[in-house]
C-alpha cells in the first residue's frame, strides 16, 4: 500500500500538465476543477498514507519508497525516494488539505484581476498551473528522504513563490517583490548548499548516501568528534531556514510577497511554504541536538523575530501586511519551539497556524474584493453588518491567532511557551509579551475593519462574497476551532496528545524531555489565557469605546511609532550596507577592471607589437652595409654564448 | 570497443559536415541550400547517436582510428572518443541543426557562404574533440578560428570587424606557445600521439613551461579571468548562430583541452598549479557575475554570465576530484545547452526589435507569452535550479571542490546567489513590468520553427536534471581513468 506513495506526486503533476496543454480549450471552470481535483486526490492519498502508517507498529513507521536513481559519481550517490513517516505525513496532510481548500476558494476569487476586471483565460490557467506546481514541489520537499531532494523541493517552492508573487507581472511592485523573494531565499539556500556539501564530506561519503537516516546514523556514530562541525552545519541549515521561513535576518522578503494574489499569500506565504524551515529543522533534529549552541541561536532568533514582527504588526494599516508580519511572528514561535527542543510543539503550532492563518488571509481576500482592492483598515469599518459570514470567519481566525482560550492557536502556542519556560524563563518572557502584542493587533484588525461605522465609500457599499468563496472557509473555521484538541497538554492525562503520540516515533530518540510540575503547567496556562484576554481587552478599549486611558497608553508608545512604521529600517540598511556597495563594486569592475585595466593591457600588448613591428621594419633599410654589420654582431654574440655557457 | 572501429565512424562524424558544405556550393536556390545544410547537420547528429548505441562504459578510448600521416615525424591521423569528449561531440552535432534552423530566415545576404561556414565550423570543432594526435588537434584547433572569424566579421553587429580581429588575434596569440610546446613534446617523445606522450618523462622545468603554454591557450578559450575580454566583444557582435556556437561549443574546447591534455600529460604541474587555476576560476565566478549584473544590453549580460559559468567548470577541473571532474564535463554540456538557448532567445527578440537594450523592453509577457515562458525556463536552467540540468553540474562541481578545499566551495557558492540576482534582473527588465514601449506592442510571438529550435533544448534541461545518471554513467569511468593518471604521479613538492 505504501509503495504506491508516489502517486501523491502524480496528481498535481498531471493537473498542471493537463491545464498547461489543454487549458485554453477547457474554460475556467474545468481548469479550476482539474487543479482542485488533483490536490484533493493527493489529499486522499495522504489520508491513505496516514492510515497505512498507522497500521504498522510504531517503531516501523518510517517507510522509504525508492523512485529512481539520480546522481551517482564515485561515492556521491543520491537517488530520488520518498520517506513516509509520521512527520512527513502530517506535513503532506496539511499541505494538501489546506491546499485543496485554497484551490477551491481561488476558483472563484481568481475570476477577476487586481483591478476587478475579468481575468483572461490565459492568466487564470497560468495561476492554477503555478498552484499545482507549488503543491508538487512542496510535496517533493516534505516527502524527500534525503537532503538533496529536499533541496529540489526547497528551491522548487521558491520558484512557485517567485512566479506567484509576480503574478501581476505588469505591476512593477509585484515584479520587484518576486525577484526580491527569490534572491533573499537564495542567500539562505547558500547555507543549505554548503551544509549539504559538508554533510556529504563528513558522513555521506562513507555512507554512500545523503538520506536522512544514513546521515543521522553516521553523525551519531561520530558523536563528540564532530561537535564543532555540527555547529557549523546546523548554523548553515539555520541560515537556509531563516530565508524560507522569513526569520531574522532574512525576513525582509515576506511583507513584500503580499503583492501576490491573496490565495497565494494564504497558501504559500502563511500556511505551507514558509513553514518549510521549521519542518527542515524538525526533520534534522538529530543534527541540531548535537549542536546546543545552534539550538540556542534558533530559539533566540525565533523569540526575537516573534517580538519584532509583532511590534511592527501593531502599527501597520494594510490588512494583508498585518497578517504578513503576524505570520513572521508566528513562525518565530515555531522556531522558538524547535529551538528549545519542543519539536512536537513546533509542528503542532505549524499545523494550527496553517488553519487559522489561511482562514485570516482568505477572509482578508473576501474583504479586499468587497472593498474593490482596498486593504487599508483605516478606510474600512462597519463591515460586520455588510458581510456577516466573513466577519465571523475572520473573528474566529483572529481569536485563534490571539490565543483566545481553548481555540487552536491557544493550545499550540501554550505548548511552546511551556517548554520555553522550562528551558529559559527569559525566552518565555519574550514569548508571553509577544502574545500580548499578538492579541492586541489581531483584535485591532477585527475592530478597525469590522466594527464601528464605515469610514469610506467602498466600506459603505461593501457586500458579502459569493458562497464559492465563503463556503470553503468553514472547513478552515473548524480547524481553527478544534485543531488544538489534537495536542492537548499532559495536564489532561497521559495519552491525550494525539499529535504527540503520532509524532513520537520520529522524535523518539530525544532524551527524556524535561517535565515540569503540573502546578507550573497550570499556572502558565492561566497566565497565557489572561494575557490573551488582556490584549483583546486593550484593543477593545482603544478602538470601540476609545477610553482615555487606552489612548494615553498609546501615546506612551507613540515615540516608537515611527521606528515601527519604518519596520526598523531593515530594508534600507540592507540596501545601504549590501546591495548598493555590491552594485558599485560591479560598476567598478566593469568600468575600471574590464573597461580600463585588462583592456588596457591587452590593447597595450597589441600596440607594442605594432610599434615594435614598425621599428623592426625600419631596420630593413636596404643598405647592405647595415645588414652586414648586424650579421657580424649576431655571429659574435652566438659565438660568445657558446664560449661562455656551452663549453 | 577499445580497438579500432570496424568502420571509420568518427571520421564520418567529422567530415560529413564538410561534405555538406561542399555540396552547398553547388546550389544557387536559397531553399535548396538551406535544405542541404539542414539535412547534413541532422544526418551528422543522427550518425553521432551511434556513438551512444555502441558505447561501452569502461572509460577507454573508443572507436579509435589510426592512419599514418607523416610517418617520419611521428604524426598520425589518430581519432578516438571517451566519456570526456562523448557529450561534447553530441552537443556539437545537436547544436549544428539548431543553428542552421535558427538562421533559416534571418540571414539575408550570402546565405550560401554563411551555411558553408557553419558546416565547416562543425568539422573543425568535432575534430578538436576527437583528435588524439597533438598535431592533428592543433590543426583543427586553429582551423576553428577561421569560419568564426568570417561569421563575426561578415554577419556581425556594428563593431564586428574589431570584434572579429580581436577574437582571432587573441586566441591565435594564446595558442602560439602551445604550438612550440607541441613541437618540443613531439621531438622529445618521438611521437605526437596523445597516448604515447602520456608516459613521457620530462624535467620539471620543461613540464612547467609546457603546462603553462597549454594552460594559456585553453585559459583564453574558456575564457578564464583575466583572459576574458575578447569574449564580450565577440559574443555581442557575432550573429546569433555564431554566439550560440561560440558559447555552446568553442568555449568548451578550452575546458576540454585542460582535461584532455594538461591533466594527463603534465600531472605534476597540474597538481602544482591547480590552486592557481581554482583561484582564477573563483575570481571569474564572482567577477563575471557582478559585471553581468550591471550590463545594459541583454546579450552582454549573457556573455558575462558565460564567464561565471565557465568559472564553475574550471573550478571542477581544478578540484581534481571525481565529482568535480565529472561535474565539469556535464556542466560544460549544460552550459552549452542553457547559454545556447539564451543566445537563441535573445536572437529571436533581436530579429524582431533590432535592439538588445534592456531599456527598450519590459512587460513582454503580455505581448509574447510563449517567448516569455521559454525565457523563464531557460533562465531557471541557467540559474541552476534543482531539477534542471544546471544544478546537477554545478552542485557536483561544488561537492568535488568542497573536498579539495571547503573555502573554495564557499566562495563559488556565493556565485550561485549572484547568478539568481543578475538573471532574475534580466527577467524583471525584459518580461515583467508594464508594456510601455510602443514598438513592443506589435511584436509577434514565436513561430513553429522557432519553437522547434527551442524544444529539444528544453527537453534536455529536464532530462539531464532529473536523470543525469544516463550521462554520468558514461562520463564517470573516463574521469576515473584520468584521475588515476594524474594521481599516479605525486606532486613534486
Amino acid at each position: 500500500m505504501l509503495s504506491f506513495a508516489w502517486i501523491i506526486l502524480v496528481f498535481p503533476a498531471l493537473g498542471l500538465l493537463i491545464n498547461w496543454i489543454f487549458g485554453k480549450r477547457m474554460g475556467k471552470s474545468y481548469i479550476a476543477l482539474v487543479a482542485s481535483a488533483a490536490v484533493f486526490a493527493s489529499f486522499l492519498t495522504a489520508v491513505g498514507l496516514a492510515a497505512g502508517l498507522a497500521a504498522l507498529p510504531a517503531d516501523a513507521r518510517a517507510v522509504t519508497v525508492p523512485l529512481w536513481s539520480w546522481i551517482h559519481i564515485g561515492d556521491f550517490q543520491v537517488d530520488f525516494a520518498l520517506l513516509i513517516d509520521p512527520l512527513s505525513v502530517v506535513m503532506a496532510l496539511v499541505v494538501t488539505g489546506v491546499g485543496f481548500i485554497i484551490h477551491w476558494y481561488a476558483a472563484t476569487y481568481m475570476l477577476v484581476d487586481d483591478h476587478h476586471r475579468e481575468l483572461s483565460l490565459r492568466m487564470y490557467g497560468r495561476f492554477f498551473i503555478y498552484l499545482n506546481f507549488f503543491i508538487l514541489m512542496m510535496l517533493t520537499l516534505v516527502l524527500a528522504n534525503n537532503y538533496l531532494q529536499l533541496y529540489v523541493g526547497w528551491e522548487g517552492v521558491g520558484v512557485a513563490s517567485y512566479l506567484l508573487i509576480s503574478f501581476w507581472f505588469y505591476k512593477p511592485s509585484a515584479a520587484d517583490a518576486g525577484k526580491k523573494a527569490f534572491i533573499v531565499n537564495r542567500v539562505g539556500d547558500f547555507g543549505m548548499a554548503l551544509a549539504i556539501m559538508w554533510l556529504f564530506f563528513l558522513f555521506g561519503k562513507e555512507a554512500g548516501s545523503l538520506a536522512f537516516a544514513d546521515i543521522f546514523h553516521a553523525a551519531e556514530g561520530a558523536g563528540a568528534a564532530a561537535a564543532g562541525a555540527m555547529t557549523g552545519i546546523t548554523l548553515l541549515l539555520l541560515l537556509a531556514a531563516t530565508g524560507k521561513s522569513a526569520q531574522i535576518p532574512l525576513f525582509v522578503w515576506l511583507p513584500d510577497a503580499m503583492e501576490g494574489p491573496t490565495p497565494v499569500s494564504a497558501l504559500i506565504h502563511a500556511a505551507t511554504m514558509v513553514t518549510a524551515g521549521v519542518y527542515m529543522i524538525a526533520r534534522s533534529h538529530p543534527l541540531f541536538e548535537m549542536a546546543p549552541t545552534t539550538m540556542a541561536v534558533v530559539a533566540w532568533i525565533g523569540a526575537l523575530t516573534a517580538l519584532m514582527a509583532a511590534s511592527i504588526a501593531i502599527v501597520q494599516t494594510d490588512l494583508k501586511r498585518i497578517l504578513a508580519y503576524s505570520t513572521i511572528s508566528q513562525l518565530g514561535y515555531m522556531f522558538l519551539g524547535v529551538g528549545v527542543g519542543a519539536f512536537t510543539a513546533g509542528i503542532f503550532h505549524l499545523m494550527t497556524h496553517a488553519f487559522f492563518k489561511a482562514l485570516l488571509f482568505l477572509t482578508a481576500g473576501s474583504v479586499m474584493h468587497a472593498m474593490h482592492g482596498e486593504l487599508n483598515i483605516d478606510l474600512m469599518g462597519g463591515l460586520k453588518q455588510k458581510m456577516p459570514k466573513t466577519y465571523w470567519q475572520f473573528l474566529i481566525g483572529a481569536a485563534a491567532l490571539a490565543g483566545f482560550p481553548l481555540l487552536a492557536g491557544f493550545w499550540s502556542k501554550d505548548a511552546i511557551l511551556y517548554e520555553a519556560f522550562l528551558k529559559s524563563p527569559l525566552l518565555w518572557g519574550v514569548g508571553i509579551f509577544t502574545a500580548l502584542l499578538t492579541a492586541f493587533y489581531s483584535f485591532r484588525a477585527v475592530f478597525r475593519a469590522f466594527h464601528g461605522d464605515p469610514r469610506s465609500e467602498h466600506a459603505e457599499h461593501a457586500h458579502e462574497q459569493s458562497p464559492g468563496m465563503t463556503f470553503p472557509l468553514w472547513f478552515l473555521v473548524i480547524g481553527s476551532l478544534f485543531a488544538g484538541l489534537l495536542g492537548l497538554p499532559a495536564l489532561f492525562g497521559e495519552h491525550v496528545n494525539v499529535l504527540g503520540n503520532w509524532l513520537a516515533p520520529v522524535f523518539a530518540d530525544l532524551e527524556g524531555e524535561v517535565h515540569g510540575s503540573e502546578g507550573l503547567e497550570l499556572t502558565l496556562f492561566l497566565v497565557s489565557s489572561g494575557v490573551a484576554l488582556l490584549g483583546i481587552f486593550i484593543a477593545y478599549a482603544r478602538y470601540i469605546p476609545e477610553w482615555g486611558w487606552a489612548k494615553a497608553l498609546q501615546r506612551l508608545f507613540s515615540r516608537l511609532q515611527p521606528v515601527l512604521e519604518n519596520k526598523y529600517c531593515v530594508d534600507e540598511i540592507y540596501m545601504a550596507a549590501i546591495v548598493n556597495p555590491l552594485r558599485r563594486l560591479a560598476e567598478g569592475f566593469y568600468q575600471l577592471g574590464d573597461g580600463c585595466i585588462i583592456e588596457g593591457i591587452v590593447n597595450g600588448v597589441g600596440a607594442v607589437t605594432v610599434r615594435a613591428g614598425g621599428y623592426v621594419a625600419r631596420m630593413q633599410t636596404g643598405v647592405l652595409g647595415m645588414y652586414a654589420l648586424s650579421f657580424f654582431v649576431g655571429v659574435v654574440l652566438v659565438l660568445l654564448w657558446f664560449l661562455l655557457f656551452v663549453t | 570497443m577499445n580497438n579500432l572501429a570496424p568502420f571509420p565512424l568518427l571520421s564520418l562524424i567529422i567530415w560529413l559536415p564538410t561534405l555538406g558544405a561542399l555540396l552547398v556550393l553547388f546550389f544557387q536556390d536559397e531553399e535548396r541550400i538551406k535544405t542541404v545544410a539542414l539535412t547534413t547537420a541532422l544526418a551528422d547528429f543522427a550518425v553521432s547517436l551511434f556513438l551512444l548505441a555502441w558505447w561501452v562504459n569502461d572509460g577507454s578510448m573508443q572507436f579509435q582510428e589510426m592512419v599514418a600521416w607523416v610517418p617520419n615525424l611521428g604524426i598520425n591521423y589518430h581519432l578516438g572518443v571517451d566519456g570526456i569528449s562523448l557529450f561534447l561531440v553530441l552537443l556539437t552535432t545537436l547544436l549544428g541543426p539548431i543553428v542552421v534552423l535558427f538562421s533559416w530566415r534571418n540571414v539575408k545576404d550570402h546565405l550560401k557562404t554563411f551555411m558553408f561556414l557553419l558546416l565547416v565550423q562543425q568539422t573543425g570543432m568535432l575534430g578538436v574533440f576527437l583528435a588524439l594526435d597533438l598535431v592533428v588537434f592543433f590543426i583543427f584547433w586553429e582551423f576553428t578560428l577561421i569560419p568564426m572569424y568570417f561569421l563575426i566579421g561578415r554577419w556581425g553587429g556594428k563593431n564586428r570587424v574589431y570584434a572579429a580581429v580581436k577574437f582571432f588575434l587573441y586566441t591565435m596569440a594564446g595558442s602560439a606557445l602551445m604550438l612550440v610546446v607541441i613541437l618540443i613534446l613531439g621531438w622529445q617523445g618521438g611521437s605526437f600521439d596523445w597516448m604515447q606522450l602520456q608516459g613521457l618523462k620530462m624535467p620539471l622545468s620543461l613540464q612547467t613551461w609546457a603546462f603553462l603554454a597549454f594552460a594559456l591557450a585553453f585559459a583564453i578559450k574558456i575564457p578564464l579571468f583575466p583572459f576574458h575580454t575578447w569574449l564580450p566583444d565577440a559574443h555581442v557582435q557575432a550573429p546569433t548562430a555564431g554566439s550560440v556556437i561560440l558559447a555552446g561549443v568553442l568555449l568548451k574546447m578550452g575546458s576540454y583541452g585542460f582535461m584532455r591534455f594538461n591533466l594527463p600529460l603534465f600531472p605534476e604541474s597540474t597538481q602544482l598549479y591547480a590552486p592557481l587555476l581554482a583561484f582564477l576560476a573563483m575570481v571569474g565566478i564572482i567577477y563575471g557575475a557582478l559585471v553581468a549584473l550591471v550590463q545594459k544590453d541583454v546579450k552582454s549580460l549573457v556573455a558575462y554570465s558565460s564567464i561565471a559559468h565557465l568559472g564553475f567548470v574550471m573550478l571542477g577541473v581544478a578540484s581534481l576530484t571525481k565529482q568535480g571532474l565529472s561535474g565539469a564535463v556535464l556542466q560544460g554540456v549544460n552550459h552549452g545547452l542553457a547559454t545556447g538557448a539564451l543566445f537563441l532567445m535573445v536572437g529571436m527578440i533581436y530579429d524582431r526589435r533590432h535592439t538588445r537594450l534592456f531599456s527598450e523592453y519590459g512587460g513582454l509577457w503580455k505581448q509574447i507569452p510563449v517567448w516569455s515562458a521559454f525565457f523563464i525556463i531557460v533562465v531557471l536552467a541557467s540559474v541552476g535550479l534543482p531539477g534542471l540540468n544546471g544544478f546537477v553540474g554545478e552542485f557536483t562541481i561544488l561537492v568535488g571542490t568542497f573536498q579539495a578545499n571547503p573555502w573554495w566551495a564557499a566562495v563559488a557558492t556565493l556565485g550561485v546567489i549572484l547568478a539568481a540576482w543578475y538573471l532574475l534582473t534580466a527577467v524583471r527588465k525584459m518580461i515583467f513590468g508594464p508594456l510601455d514601449e510602443e514598438k513592443n506592442g506589435s511584436l509577434l510571438d514565436l513561430n513553429a520553427r522557432e519553437i522547434a529550435v527551442l524544444v529539444p533544448l528544453v527537453l534536455l534541461f529536464f532530462f539531464i536534471g532529473l536523470y543525469p545518471n544516463f550521462f554520468l554513467d558514461k562520463i564517470n569511468p573516463a574521469v576515473d581513468v584520468l584521475l588515476q593518471t594524474v594521481q599516479s604521479s605525486p606532486p613534486p613538492f
